[in-house]
């Protein structure tokens, strides 16, 4: 079982803090890209190619918005895989420290 | 009455008590925390007071406390917390303490002694116990070789071979029949082996034999000496005199040699004896140990009750150095500076003392009035004490003077956050600010000064990360992003064919394009409901539009923050009873303010307010200069009517005030000083006194003069700072903008640098980079935007109001109250 705990207290301790900001940033950029806010445009990589003139120039735009939003959707998925294991992480430090004793 | 508005009102007491109840009653009012003791010898030295030599006996019983604690910590014995108030020890107590500390220290240093000897014991029979087993294999070998070389031949003198032998030497220097080898055996360190053997190859020609190995360190080994690796080495030669420079040699070398009988049979029962004493010696070693952590863990129990017993002592003792002690020696007299409104509680504390003690005098309370300024105490609570550290680090303010703390608690989070300004680093510095206040009390034990730092600011950290989000939300920015929660004023569909100028073409031939609110349905009419507008965030422009908005506003807003400095002045003035200073000082201040930088904040909130036609609105800079310089031309543009005639007047009315706040005062003074010189020479003349009477006169009529120019230059001095003042201290606010502007481009170019190159990659991989690039963007966030930008801000909103908005009124020129309190004295020392 000791070799599962790979990290120490301090770095586990950060890892899960990062890993909820994570979550919760990234979830909601993800709403924020699906819902196509205009803010972010200069976020969607976009080229001259998609804005021509066209009936499906709108689309297009919508769909790279939507794809950068998945993206953001997997990686918050990512960052709950890695705030769990900083969880994880962190209570095995705090048995360590009680077994110590 | 206690509030933080004004300092407290101060008495000065006497106190008197009986010598017996004086360790008791000075515990109680050390516990009661509110009385602050003047010292009543000023002039004598430290070594000369009273009580010179119980303060030594504390601070001995300190010192071998703090001894015990270090054998403590290095043994790794937990000291036990606490328990709460104990009782002070009297004299006979504090004789029983310092006996026990001596006893306690004597026992530690024996056995640790003891344990030094035996360690070292021990290390010499294990280097002899590994020496004896690893020079069986040399025995054996010389021994072979012994038996076979019975006839001496001439060069099979192979006594001679060793690893580094280059040349054989002559068997004229071989001694003929059995040879009679010398050994000396001992152990070295490897890291000077290969010195000590080029010396012995020096000094004999390889006239020697030399072996040696490492010794293998077993863990017992490395445990009792240190990771030290040694080389158990054995010399055989001939001859004494040999022997003895070799031994010099080994000494040189700090190697140790150990005697090695020379049979196998004496090897081994030496061998088995060195293996019986270690055995012996480990269990002793072990028994000592034991020994010493018993005695330490029995200590540890009563460590920390001890600490604050001798603390509290030594603290009362040093109190006692500063009373007066009356010729019968039975009677103390303290002399005590304390709040006004406390004064029963200290009453009730020195009886309650006196009854502890059993005496059956009770102490006497005397209020003397006094013409020495008293100290200056704000009663404060966890919350305001951190706001009154900041204003007390520039300045303890004078006895009675208003308190700038109250007003400080909100508008220095609000200038920070104006500085700060952005939603999600508020709302990120707010959840530290909350996390640190649930955990200040085991954060406290980490003893680091910077966390110390940080836990005494914890609820401005968490009113200035509040007032974050707020200007976050006013200025639209979270992480450089706008939210559009209300809908945008902005229209971009309008511009185009139907109702205005563009078409299709015009994309394509323009890179920028600028919307018209003149084209009708491009702007709403109605301005964006809270905050500014979400447009602004994605225009290329954006830095033209809020540069002007933020330098307007922090003209106002500092102007206003100097108003209300001035406005405070007035509530000085008024309980200080200085009435004259009012219409000589503070009217014509305010007018002098109101009516050049009152007038452009007018124009500031004039010109937002009307509708104008941008190329040809007057920059109100220029308006402003104009009007200092009178310069009005036809071609330049106003703002409204008899905007020239309103002008001109408060310019004049402004340069009118000069003279007031420069010569009034000063005239006035030296109006009085005539009045009542000419009613003495009056009286004077009437008594007929004889010529003593008038030169002492003059005398006097001198001093005046000195002190009448004196009061010219001070008055001219604080016009003049107040008038240039007021311009640099209004520019001073500018940082309002430029720190926010920072700020804001920091965090774009942290967004478009770190995130932006994740999100822009659409394939799958784009979601791996994502979180990566997160990680850093979280990371620099915290330390370039939150640690440095938030210092840096804090320092600015600081700098502006110990300069810009307290040297309007605030004086700052007391002392604080220091009461003798056993609970800062031992968190201080915790």
């Amino acid at each position: 079982m000791a070799s599962l705990l790979f990290c120490g207290p301090k770095l586990a301790a950060c890892g899960l803090v990062l890993s909820i900001w994570g979550v919760i940033m990234l979830a909601m950029l993800g709403i924020f890209f699906t819902t196509h806010s205009a803010v972010l445009i200069e976020d969607v990589p976009f080229t001259e190619k998609d804005m021509e003139d066209g009936p499906t120039a709108l689309q297009n735009i919508y769909k790279l918005y939507n794809q950068v939003g998945y993206n953001c959707f997997i990686a918050a998925a990512i960052y709950v895989g890695i705030g769990f294991l900083s969880f994880c992480q962190v209570r095995l430090n705090k048995r360590k420290e009680y077994l110590v004793h | 009455m206690s509030s933080l508005f004004r300092s407290e009102e101060m008495c000065l007491v006497q106190l008197f008590f009986q010598t017996e109840s004086a360790h008791n009653c000075i515990s109680e009012l050390g516990h009661l925390g509110l009385v602050q003791f003047k010292d009543l010898n000023p002039g004598v030295a430290a070594f000369q007071r009273r009580f010179v030599k119980e303060v030594k006996k504390c601070e001995e019983m300190e010192r071998i406390l703090r001894y015990l604690e270090k054998e403590m910590v290095k043994s790794n014995i937990v000291i036990a917390a606490t328990k709460e108030k104990e009782m002070v020890p009297c004299a006979r107590d504090v004789l029983e303490l310092e006996s026990t500390f001596e006893k306690l220290e004597q026992e530690l240093r024996e056995i640790n002694r003891n344990h030094a000897a035996l360690r070292q014991n021990l290390i010499e029979l294990m280097d002899i116990d590994s020496l004896l087993r690893m020079t069986e294999d040399f025995f054996e070998e010389a021994e072979s070789l012994l038996t076979y070389s019975e006839p001496p031949s001439e060069d099979s003198v192979s006594m001679t071979v060793s690893s580094h032998i280059t040349s054989r030497r002559n068997s004229n220097s071989s001694t003929s029949g059995a040879l009679h080898l010398s050994f000396i055996a001992g152990v070295i360190k490897q890291e000077r082996f290969p010195a000590f053997e080029k010396v012995l190859w020096r000094l004999f020609h390889g006239n020697f034999v030399l072996r040696h190995t490492e010794m293998q360190a077993t863990e017992e080994l490395q445990a009792v000496r240190g990771a030290v690796k040694k080389d158990v080495f054995i010399i055989f030669v001939q001859g004494d005199h040999v022997r003895e420079k070799i031994r010099k040699v080994c000494e040189g070398f700090r190697a140790s040699l150990y005697s090695c009988p020379k049979t196998l049979y004496e090897r081994k029962q030496m061998s088995n004896s060195v293996m019986t004493q270690m055995e012996d010696l480990r269990m002793i070693l072990r028994r000592t140990e034991e020994y010493r952590a018993g005695v330490l863990t029995r200590a540890a129990e009563h460590v920390q009750e001890w600490g604050s017993k001798v603390k509290k002592m030594k603290a009362i003792y040093y109190t006692l150095n500063l009373c007066n002690i009356d010729i019968t020696q039975k009677l103390i007299v303290a002399e005590i500076w304390c709040p006004v409104s406390d004064l029963t509680l200290v009453q009730s504390a020195l009886i309650k003392g006196s009854e502890q003690s059993g005496s059956s005098v009770t102490p006497v309370l005397n209020r003397i009035q006094t013409q020495q300024t008293p100290p200056t105490f704000n009663r404060t609570n966890t919350f305001t004490e951190g706001f009154q550290a900041i204003i007390d680090a520039y300045g303890v303010g004078t006895y009675l003077e208003i308190n700038p703390a109250p007003y400080t608690i909100v508008t220095f989070p609000f200038l920070f956050a104006v500085m700060f300004g952005d939603c999600g680093h508020g709302l990120v510095m707010t959840l530290f600010a909350v996390w640190v206040i649930s955990q200040a009390e085991s954060l406290r034990k980490w003893k680091n000064e910077l966390t110390d730092v940080v836990i005494g600011g914890r609820y401005i950290i968490l009113l200035m990360g509040m007032f974050s989000i707020y200007t976050g939300l006013i200025y639209n920015d979270c992480f450089s992003k706008s939210f559009n929660i209300f809908g945008s004023s902005w229209c971009v569909r309008p511009m185009f064919h139907a109702h205005g100028p563009w078409q299709n073409e015009t994309l394509h031939e323009y890179h920028h394009l600028q919307l018209n609110p003149f084209v009708p349905g491009v702007y709403s009419g109605d301005p964006y409901v809270f905050g500014i507008d979400p447009v602004w965030n994605i225009a290329s422009n954006k830095l033209s539009f809020l540069n002007s908005f933020k330098m307007k506003m922090s003209v106002i807003l500092g102007v206003s923050h100097m108003l209300f400095g001035v406005a405070l002045s007035l509530v000085n003035f008024v309980h200080f009873r200085k009435f004259q200073d009012i219409f000589l000082q503070f009217v014509p201040q305010l007018i002098f303010m109101l009516s050049l930088f009152g007038y452009l904040i007018f124009l500031i909130l004039y010109k937002w307010c009307i509708t104008l036609r941008s190329e040809t609105a007057p920059s109100i800079l220029l308006l402003f200069i104009n009007m200092m310089l009178f310069d009005y031309q036809s071609e330049h543009v106003l703002l409204y009517r008899g905007q020239k005639g309103v002008q001109i007047f408060l310019v004049l009315t402004a340069v009118l005030m000069v003279p007031v706040l420069l010569l009034v005062k000063p005239f006035l003074i030296y109006r009085t000083r005539m009045k009542t010189r000419h009613q003495v020479f009056r009286n004077n003349l009437n008594d007929q006194h004889g010529t003593d009477t008038r030169s002492s006169y003059s005398q006097h009529q001198k001093d005046e003069m000195v002190s009448m120019g004196d009061i010219f230059v001070y008055q001219a001095i604080h016009t003049i700072e107040f008038c240039l003042g007021c311009i640099s201290n209004t520019t001073s606010y500018l940082r309002l903008w430029a720190l926010s502007l920072a700020h804001a481009e920091l965090s774009e170019v942290l967004w478009r640098m770190v995130l932006q190159v994740g999100l822009k990659i659409s394939s799958g991989m784009g979601s791996l980079m994502l979180v990566v690039l997160f990680a850093a963007f979280a990371v620099l966030t915290v330390t370039v935007l939150l640690i440095m930008e938030g210092l840096s801000a804090f320092l600015h909103a600081l700098r502006l109001h110990w300069v810009e908005f307290q040297n309007k009124f605030y004086e700052g020129s007391g002392y604080k109250f220091t009461p003798l309190s056993f609970d800062s004295l031992l968190k201080t020392q915790q």
